[in-house]
């Protein structure tokens, strides 16, 4: 059993600083388990949040050597033989203790966007969607919150812009609803304005630190923007509203 | 939605509860029930955040808090069943049914070690999968129980017509109830015929087409591929049993799900009784809709029918946390890992599919040994989000939990569904009739009791012994 170097941040809201363990690494481990082994033999107090260990949960979220990432889903043979492992908090949101941080600030944006408005059910009480318009909103209900995206959006991370942007994973629950094919809300206006989806300039990080590999940027973000851009900037449509006083 | 179909019942309610407003206290981890009298007045809890305690005063709890599994090394639960709701109601004074019946589910992942018993679902095996030994043979076909032979495929080509959806073929062997298929693969590797890590092979890829298995097992496909670098539509999966489901839990009524100290509620897998002595394949799901509903619906009108407000006692609040803070405070004790490590072990070597009598009794004095230690235990650090004292604080849940399946296991001399005794084979008329009862004696010592059932409603009676045939045509 190869003996591995792990730099885990150890600290509070108030402050901290890596810590190096010098840990056994068994075939087929991924960085939570070597987390655990910490954990029961040379850190038991050692903080970190996970849950189901499948990728389903969407718990483990954390900096392993830069990159945001399910600890549960990383396997240790993606790295080189000796390479030092450096596991840290998400930057995005605040650190409660070592790897774990309060990440209730995407509760709240969830409870801004207003919810699912069916369509009256139809007389023979049963409601009928098409299979394709089932699996584009499909794509989007893979979503586990792991706030892998949050955490690394420019606009969330580095302007710190919470203010202004939902963020990747809200533009996402937003998508759901606006393409759902039963849905009747109109969302437009705030997808505009509070939600902010002018602010992201699809960089589409997002994209690619989603685990369950849903297309965030081109499924989702992109055909909101088009959906506000065909609302008020559309020239020939500005023009028939002006005619027409609509 | 295929193998997601929990997932989306969990986002539809998550959606719902959040629009409605409903208050959700994140990781908040309960402790201890209070009464006044006998009726519920309280809980005690600790925010894992903030590492603080709370006090909630209300006149009703209803437990969702799942089963017990990771008392057993192999299982496909996560960290937090740790069977808390079982031992909170039993401290509380209510009584616990049916714990022997434990499920293994049949198809857990077997490799790499660090994902050992983590669920495969049984759509695998809906959808065309079939298992396989060492030799390649398809071994179901040697394990189908005279019970249900009646209604499984004899031959391959037989099981390969249902599938298609033949109405007038019989069911794969691999879709028999979860007990003979644990065991039929617990049999083969024992003798020899299982796979390089001590399974058996689950294999979809030669049976459907990649694209099938990618839309209709989406879940899956992305687990092996990213869990153990195997890609399901090309080569086959290594699976063994996993302790998976508790049918049993605390006893509540029927029709209100109420347990028996009034004001404390169960559902779902913390309650007993719905899935008899072996549960089958997504009827836990159907379980939470309609159970969950009754326990709605059950405390609400508890509440209304409540005279006076029933009182917290400070007292009982203190030992509470006196009992919780005293794992913090001490100098020196035992690791609470290494105490949950050994429970694993024993439970996994003692309290398996197949059990004895010397087993059991053998588990029970391991259990002895452990509540010593447990007693004991110590977590060093601070209280905010200490990992080891939640551990700690989450063995003695295990420990009445464990407790209580080997003692229940000990009293039913027979073998039904999940429950397995090499030392008393087959189903006995006699035991069909009972239930087996656990409860905290008067000295604070686990009690066991056998307890004649109530014969079901009439209506209810006519559905269960009813002919497959007329249950489909709707004539019962």
């Amino acid at each position: 059993m190869p003996e591995r170097l792990f730099r885990v941040w150890r600290g509070t809201a108030a402050g901290g600083s890596f810590v190096e363990y010098r840990v056994d690494v068994d075939p087929g481990m991924v960085v939570l388990d070597v987390l655990h082994r910490i954990q029961a033999r040379l850190a038991n107090d050692l903080a970190v949040r996970w849950n189901c260990k499948a990728g389903k949960c969407g718990s483990c979220s954390m900096e392993i050597n830069g990159k945001p990432r399910l600890a549960c889903m990383t396997r240790m043979n993606q790295y080189g033989a000796s390479e030092t492992i450096s596991v840290q908090p998400m930057k995005t949101f605040p650190v409660v203790k070592d790897l774990v941080t309060d990440v209730s600030w995407n509760y709240e944006q969830n409870k801004r966007i207003p919810p699912f408005r069916p369509l009256p059910r139809p007389a023979d009480g049963s409601y009928h969607m098409r299979q394709e318009d089932v699996d584009r909103v499909q794509e989007f209900r893979k979503c586990i919150e792991c706030f892998l995206c949050q955490d690394v959006c420019h606009v969330l991370r580095d302007q710190s812009r919470k203010d202004l942007f939902v963020g990747p994973r809200f533009m996402i629950r937003l998508a759901s609803l606006e393409m759902h094919p039963l849905d009747t809300a109109d969302r437009i206006p705030a997808i505009r304005g509070e939600f902010g989806s002018g602010l992201c300039n699809i960089t589409r990080c997002c994209t690619e630190v989603c685990p369950e590999q849903i297309q965030i940027t081109d499924n989702g973000i992109i055909p909101l923007k088009e959906r506000v851009v065909d609302r008020y900037f559309d020239p020939l449509l500005g023009l028939l509203r002006k005619i027409f006083r609509r | 939605m295929g193998d997601r179909t929990g997932l989306e019942i969990i986002r539809t309610l998550q959606d719902h509860a959040v629009h409605k407003g409903f208050g959700i206290y994140m990781e908040c981890t309960a402790l201890q029930l209070l009464l006044d009298g006998e009726r519920l007045a309280g809980v005690v809890g600790y925010w894992r955040e903030s590492g603080r305690f709370v006090l909630f005063r209300t006149r009703a709890v209803v437990l969702a808090t799942g089963g017990g599994g990771r008392a057993w090394r192999i299982t496909s639960n996560s960290w937090e069943y740790t069977g808390d709701g079982y031992a909170m109601a039993y401290d509380a004074g209510a009584e616990l049914m049916d714990m022997e019946f434990t499920q293994f589910h049949p198809t857990g992942m077997v490799w790499p070690p660090s994902v050992r018993g983590i669920l495969v679902t049984e759509g695998v095996r809906g959808d065309g999968g079939i298992l396989l030994n060492q030799e390649k043979d398809r071994f179901m076909f040697r394990y189908i129980p005279e019970k249900f032979a009646a209604e499984t495929a004899a031959s391959e080509e037989e099981a390969n017509r249902w599938l298609k959806g033949d109405k007038t073929a019989r069911r794969p062997p691999e879709l028999l109830t979860r007990d003979v298929v644990a065991r039929a693969i617990t049999q083969e590797v024992n003798e020899g015929r299982g796979s390089p890590h001590g399974g058996v092979f689950l294999d979809i890829a030669s049976r459907v087409p990649a694209e099938t298995i990618r839309k209709k097992l989406p879940s899956m496909y992305h687990q092996f591929k990213e869990l153990a670098e195997i890609d399901i539509t090309r080569e086959p999966m290594e699976v063994g049993p996993t302790l998976h489901y508790f049918m049993g839990g605390v006893r509540v009524d029927s029709d209100t799900q109420m347990s028996t100290v009034p004001g404390l509620f169960a559902a779902g897998e913390a309650a007993a009784g719905m899935h008899g002595a072996n549960r089958l394949g997504g009827n836990s799901l159907s379980d939470l809709l309609v159970f969950g509903r009754l326990a709605g619906v059950g405390t609400a009108q508890y509440v209304r029918g409540l005279g006076a407000v029933p009182r917290v006692h400070e007292e009982e609040v203190r030992t509470a946390v006196r009992r919780a803070t005293e794992i913090l405070n001490r100098e020196t004790g035992a690791n609470p890992y290494a105490v949950h490590e050994d429970l694993q072990n024993a439970m996994g070597r003692y309290v398996g599919i197949v059990r004895t009598e010397a087993e059991l009794k053998s588990a029970l004095g391991e259990l002895e040994r452990l509540k010593r230690d447990a007693a004991t235990v110590r977590a060093p650090g601070a209280s905010q989000y200490n990992a080891a004292w939640h551990e700690a604080l989450d063995l003695r849940a295990l420990l009445v939990t464990a407790e209580a399946v080997t003692r229940a296991a000990l009293v039913r001399q027979e073998s039904r569904g999940a429950h397995t005794r090499v030392d008393h084979p087959g189903e006995r008329e006699d035991w069909q009739k009972v239930n087996v009862i656990v409860r905290k004696g008067t000295d604070g010592r686990m009690e066991t009791r056998v307890e004649k059932r109530a014969d079901p409603p009439k209506d209810l009676a006519a559905i269960a012994y009813a002919a497959i045939e007329d249950l489909e045509a709707g004539r019962a």
